[in-house]
């Protein structure tokens, strides 16, 4: 017997109890739905929080200075002030497949202009700041690699300082005192928004490094190291290198820094999300399996229900195969059935739940296929046993039972 | 021409109880084509299993059976399975039609399973129509089983007996779950089938039944006691006749078929 008759033996079949159907089939596709939803709801946080994480900019690596231990007592990352600029010039000059490399160092100050004062993040960077971290100058320009030599008084600010400075001016070509030392504002970035710990990122004044370490905080260490790799792929190659580097540059000293990609950091900022939404599509996925029983359930329940209809079959010329197939068909049907519906099903709860809590969802590909693929599977497995059990059947009892 | 069943000293002994049950005992037949035979016997004498070897649904325990000159004790599940499909019509004292399946359906499902020729759904479509109208039933293809009274079920199951052009015809009690007039016309679409060449076996408890085939076969205890032709055979269109004017006079129905 031809697949393509099978099948449409099968699907006759499930026609004819059209409302058992549906009623086996919901299992799977509550189940379904279920997964859907909770995977999305999860991928939706995930993504939210990455996508902050990308505010920071594309393939970034940061130096963060280590910990360091003084009479016993041990202080926590970064509170050794052990990176130097010179540190980021060699990054520069040496490691392969980096675009670009920034000296940070970072202090807040009251800063004074236009009559007005504004306490602010007062950044050192290099003048790869703005391209490291995707982020356009939207007015003037940013200061140079000249700048950066002559200790220059020039400050790129951001939008916040702007509005609190420069209220219905343009900041472009102003002076602002930090410090009581006159900088000219050469540019304007664009706006960033808050960052992942919901701190305003526009609430900045960027000046050359140089010029924070012997004008400013009068420091000669920087707090960290802002370094971009070419390809996402060259990341963790670019890590060893620069961990390499300046382990070398140490001579022999312990280490006293930090490397990190930004995918470590993404990876730690989204490990609960990450948990949440494991635990969601396990539960989910648990009612996905109990869909799969009651698929088992309805079909042994309907093999019993059908000896008669089997016996016939068997009768006038089937196969155990055939029958076989066509039961196997009928709980593939259902289930996969269930699982398209559900699938729709789970897309539309995804929608309602991000449209009436205002929550980030995102509905993953994979998810869907997975859980099509699952569910199908599920008809597979649950399916076989009341199949098998239909096809070894007796054509003569069959046709006697009542 | 070579008989379409032989059976020689065919038996039957059923282990299933504590005790074997010998049900049919050494049984010798042979049925050539275009014949009709009434296979009798009271309950327990063994027609029901000789029908069931006849069928291929069941193995003798001993002896030959040739239908159309294959040997059926070599055949296993599947081959017999397409014996069945290929050479056997069956048709039943429940009717045995597929429920909330229509009767153009239930007469298609031999052709689907029918490994020995490949079909197109609109051939097999048009063969099943074809067959409908054989038995009278073309105008009530979309009928389900429950919208049919029982005779049109039977006259549907014989439809589908006949769908893949069978060697042999079986039909086990096919009047029992009949009144006597409907089956008095399952009896005449018999007749005429087999006025058309078509090979019946069938199996009976009833005398007047027994008395519209060609041949009777009596068994008792497993053992064929009896095998005669039929004298005075009655036909069926004649007797449906008769039982019209006794109902017309007897003002059951309106009036006689003109």
């Amino acid at each position: 017997m031809r697949f393509s008759t099978i099948f449409i033996v099968a699907l006759r079949a499930l026609r004819r109890n059209a409302m058992r159907s549906i009623l086996t089939a919901l299992g799977i596709i509550i189940g379904v739905a279920a997964v859907i939803t909770m995977v999305s709801i999860g991928n939706g946080a995930k993504a939210q929080i990455e996508a902050q994480v990308a505010t920071l900019g594309q393939n970034i690596i940061t130096v963060f200075p280590g910990s360091f231990s003084q009479g016993g007592m041990r202080s926590g990352f970064g509170a050794a002030l052990t990176l130097t600029p010179e540190d980021a010039e060699a990054i520069a000059a040496e490691v392969e497949d980096v675009d670009g490399v920034s000296a940070e160092i970072t202090e807040r100050s009251q800063i004074l202009a236009n009559g007005l004062n504004w306490n602010t993040t007062v950044k050192g960077e290099s003048p790869d700041y703005p391209y490291i971290r995707n982020w356009l100058v939207a007015q003037g320009t940013m200061f140079n690699e000249q700048d950066v030599k002559s200790l220059a008084k020039v400050a790129v600010i951001g939008k916040t300082v702007a509005d609190q400075l420069f209220p219905n001016e343009d900041p472009i070509g102003q002076t602002l005192r930090i410090r009581n030392l006159p900088f000219r504002v050469v540019g304007l970035l664009d706006t960033k928004g808050f960052d992942m710990r919901g701190q305003d990122q526009d609430d900045v004044v960027l000046i050359p490094y140089t010029s924070h370490m012997r004008r400013v905080s009068r420091r000669t260490n920087i707090n960290t190291i802002l370094i971009q790799g070419s390809a996402p792929d060259k990341l963790d190659k670019v890590k060893m290198d620069v961990e390499d580097l300046l382990t070398q540059r140490r001579r022999g000293r312990e280490p006293d820094f930090t490397v990190r990609t930004q995918e470590e950091i993404a990876t730690m900022a989204t490990a609960t999300s990450s948990t949440m939404t494991l635990l969601l599509a396990a539960i989910a996925g648990v009612s996905l399996i109990v869909g799969g029983i009651g698929i088992m359930n309805i079909m042994l329940v309907s093999v019993t229900e059908r000896t008669r209809e089997i016996g016939i079959r068997l009768a006038i010329g089937a196969h155990g195969r055939d029958v076989l197939t066509q039961f196997l068909i009928e709980a593939i049907l259902l289930s996969s059935l269930g699982g398209i519906i559900g699938v729709c099903l789970g897309i539309a709860a995804s929608e309602i739940v991000s449209q009436t809590n205002g929550w980030p969802v995102l509905v993953s590909p994979s998810s869907v296929f997975i859980a099509v693929g699952f569910s199908a599977a599920v008809g597979v497995f649950f399916g076989f046993y009341p199949a098998r059990k239909a096809a070894r059947l007796d054509p003569i009892e069959a046709l006697r039972y009542e | 021409m070579p008989p379409v069943v032989q059976i020689r000293d065919i038996h039957k002994i059923y282990e299933s109880g504590e005790v074997p049950v010998h049900a049919v005992r050494g049984v010798s037949l042979d049925i050539h084509k275009g014949e009709f035979v009434a296979l009798m016997g009271a309950s327990g004498s063994g027609k029901s299993t000789l029908m069931n070897l006849l069928g291929c649904l069941d193995r003798p325990t001993r002896g030959s059976y040739l239908l159309d000159g294959i040997e059926i004790e070599k055949l296993n599940r599947n081959e017999l399975a397409d014996l069945r499909n290929q050479k056997l019509g069956f048709v039943f004292q429940g009717f045995n039609l597929l429920a909330r399946t229509t009767a153009l359906e239930n007469v298609e499902l031999p052709m689907l399973y029918g490994r020995h020729r490949r079909l197109g759904m609109s051939e097999i479509r048009e063969r099943a129509m074809h067959c409908l109208e054989i038995v009278g039933l073309a105008n009530r293809h979309d009928h389900f089983p429950n919208q049919l009274s029982g005779g049109q079920q039977q006259r549907v199951a014989i439809a589908r007996a006949l769908v893949n052009e069978p060697q042999v015809l079986l039909a086990d009690e096919p009047t029992g779950n009949l009144d006597s007039k409907t089956s008095v016309e399952v009896m005449g679409v018999f007749q005429k089938l087999n006025d058309d060449g078509i090979t019946i076996v069938m199996v009976t408890h009833e005398l007047d039944i027994a008395s519209y085939t060609r041949r009777n076969l009596i068994l008792r205890d497993g053992v064929v006691v009896r095998d005669e032709a039929v004298q005075n055979r009655l036909i069926a269109h004649k007797e449906l006749a008769r039982i019209g004017q006794a109902e017309a006079a007897a003002k059951l129905v309106s009036s006689p078929a003109a």
